[in-house]
């Protein structure tokens, strides 16, 4: 891992981009590490185009900015990819990795994008299967630690474990962990 | 012993008021510091805290509630931000005035209009001559530090004054971050039993709080005021010092960051420090002799710590994250140059407004005033000396 990783995250509110950031960076502090998460709080309307934040560093993080040049973006929606420029400010070996059912080539083609690498699962598919709401959140983290192995699974798991047992039912929990197995399984790349 | 924990700023602030475990609590929520009361309110329905939660109608009420239950002898705490704070201002002054070491963290928030929720400095920069003492934060590690600090420093005999702790809305109020939290007990410790010695219940000292105050004896409690406000640094460093002996994280008037040898030096407060940290590392790895001031305490204004902190400066530039409508320069802008005014110093002077109504500021930001700072240096104060740090024109 390199010195100072910063994700970005694209969804629309309600998609959970918010809890994912944090508790992508709750699960990286848990390990040890140094962690922000935050959601780039707009107008807060559920289905709007929002932004969620995580950094991650081996390093005490100072930094009190966005994120302008993520290594990572994770798109919850695939409807943003004609919305916003979501590959803004990635690096040429940069990972972008989308919910969607189409294939990663198919992506790419549609975003134009030369270089950096383009991954795809249909976490949505996977929620309303294991979850039974569309909130495709948690089986995206486990696509991204396949992706990009900046923590292990075990602990993503452990956190949402966690955090999610306060609010929600046991089968609620137990629903999300099998979905992030399985986009774990799932998510296929180029 | 310590507990490394990931938490919001509000959740931080939240934790320290756990530890600290007011006798009363009076709140009326406001975003962005609503997150924070949630998390007390679940302390105490929880039974974490013996904290008496009272819920109020209004700021206004908030603060006239802590100002009762302070001045009976309770020690008490509120929070706010923004609009909120505009409307407890009346009590706001007053609280001071009566002398009562209240504690309120002060989420950072732009006063409408037009109507907006994100970070400035505009509320807490109004009521900064109100006498209150006022600690700016840069991280959540700050904003736990700042408001446990913030209990000794109010009810410090020689002090005797309400103490505000800032921290930014959004940017360190809803932002996760790794902090070290202290264990119960020895917060607990350190903080000691409150013990006023002037109270309304005191039945056997019976004492009067706010009376009519004319042109006998008014003027002599503000000379009273000032100089409580006068004492308030010395109280500041001592308790940042005993902190430090305590958690390992000192603290002071001031934090200057590769400032020693700095010929071109950033001034700011808050979460901005962090970033313009990471900014002066790249140009020092670059020969920039480039630094920061940061300034954590900004009432009572610590004005020759800061000008003996700036006097190897050739170039300064200050960060405002708010507007002083009228006058020349924000407000941390017009403090800087009084303090170097009659220093010696024959640094140049620029003023940045920057981030009003939570407008982002970037690495590219702080770089480009280090890139003015090059000029200023070879060329003094410029005609243009109020400028502008992300914004559209």
């Amino acid at each position: 891992m390199s010195e100072l990783m910063e994700i970005r995250w694209h969804a629309r509110g309600g998609q959970g981009a918010k809890t994912a950031s944090l508790l992508l960076a709750e699960a990286a502090a848990m390990d040890g590490k140094y962690s922000q998460g935050f959601p780039d709080y707009g107008p807060e309307r559920m289905g709007a185009p929002m932004r969620g934040f995580t950094r991650i560093s081996e390093e005490p993080i100072h930094l009190h900015c966005a994120i302008y040049a993520p290594e990572i973006v994770i798109v919850l929606d695939d409807t943003l990819l004609s919305a916003v420029d979501v590959a803004a400010g990635t690096p040429e070996d940069g990972v972008i990795i989308v919910n969607t059912v189409r294939s990663a080539a198919d992506v790419r083609s549609e975003m134009g994008l030369k270089g950096r690498s383009v991954h795809t699962v249909d976490a949505t598919g996977i929620a309303i299967d294991e979850i039974g709401r569309p909130i495709p959140n948690a089986p995206m983290l486990g696509a991204l630690i396949r992706v990009a192995e900046l923590l292990s699974l075990d602990t993503v798991i452990a956190q949402i474990e966690k955090k999610f047992s306060h609010g929600f039912r046991p089968e609620v929990v137990e629903g999300n962990v099998r979905a992030i197995h399985r986009a774990h399984e799932e998510v296929r790349g180029e | 012993m310590s507990r490394r924990l990931i938490l919001t700023g509000n959740d931080a602030a939240a934790e320290a008021m756990r530890q600290i475990d007011p006798d009363v609590v009076a709140a009326f929520p406001i975003t962005p510091q609503t997150e924070l009361m949630h998390k007390f309110a679940e302390h105490v329905a929880d039974g974490e805290v013996k904290a008496e939660l009272v819920l109020v109608e209004s700021e206004h009420s908030a603060m006239s509630a802590t100002v009762g239950a302070a001045a009976a002898g309770a020690r008490s705490m509120t929070a706010t931000s923004a609009n909120g704070l505009a409307l407890m201002w009346e009590i706001v002054y007053i609280a001071a005035s009566y002398r009562l070491p209240i504690v309120m963290p002060v989420v950072n928030r732009a006063l409408s209009g037009p109507i907006n929720i994100h970070c400035d400095h505009s509320d807490t920069m109004g009521c900064r001559d109100t006498g209150w003492i006022q600690l700016y934060s840069e991280n959540a590690q700050e904003v736990y530090d700042n408001v446990i600090q913030a209990i000794r420093i109010a009810e410090s005999p020689e002090v005797l004054l309400p103490v505000m702790v800032t921290f930014d809305g959004f940017i360190i109020s809803h932002t996760a971050e790794v902090l070290e939290a202290l264990e119960d007990d020895p917060v607990r410790n350190w903080i000691g039993e409150y013990k006023p010695k002037y109270t309304l219940l005191d039945t056997d000292n019976p004492m009067t709080f706010g009376p009519l105050d004319l042109q006998d004896y008014y003027f002599e409690h503000k000379r009273q005021q000032m100089e409580a406000m006068r004492a308030a640094p010395a109280t500041v460093k001592k308790i940042g010092k005993l902190y430090g002996e305590m958690s390992g994280r000192p603290y002071d008037l001031i934090e200057g960051y590769q400032l020693e040898d700095a010929e071109l030096a950033v001034v700011a407060l808050g979460s901005t420090c962090g970033t313009a940290k990471v900014v002066i590392d790249e140009l020092r790895a670059k020969g920039t002799k480039a630094g920061l001031l940061k300034i954590r305490c900004f009432r009572p204004f610590p004005e020759a710590e800061i000008a003996a902190a700036l006097k190897g400066a050739k170039a300064i530039a200050v960060l405002d994250r708010s507007v002083s409508f009228g006058a020349p320069g924000g407000p941390v802008h017009k403090e800087i140059k009084a303090a170097l005014f009659g220093s010696g110093s024959s640094a140049g002077l620029v003023n940045y407004i920057y981030g009003l109504g939570g407008r982002d500021i970037s690495m590219e930001h702080i770089h480009e005033a280090f890139a003015d700072l090059e000029t200023v240096a070879g060329e003094g104060t410029p005609a243009d000396a109020i400028r502008f740090l992300g914004l559209r024109e």
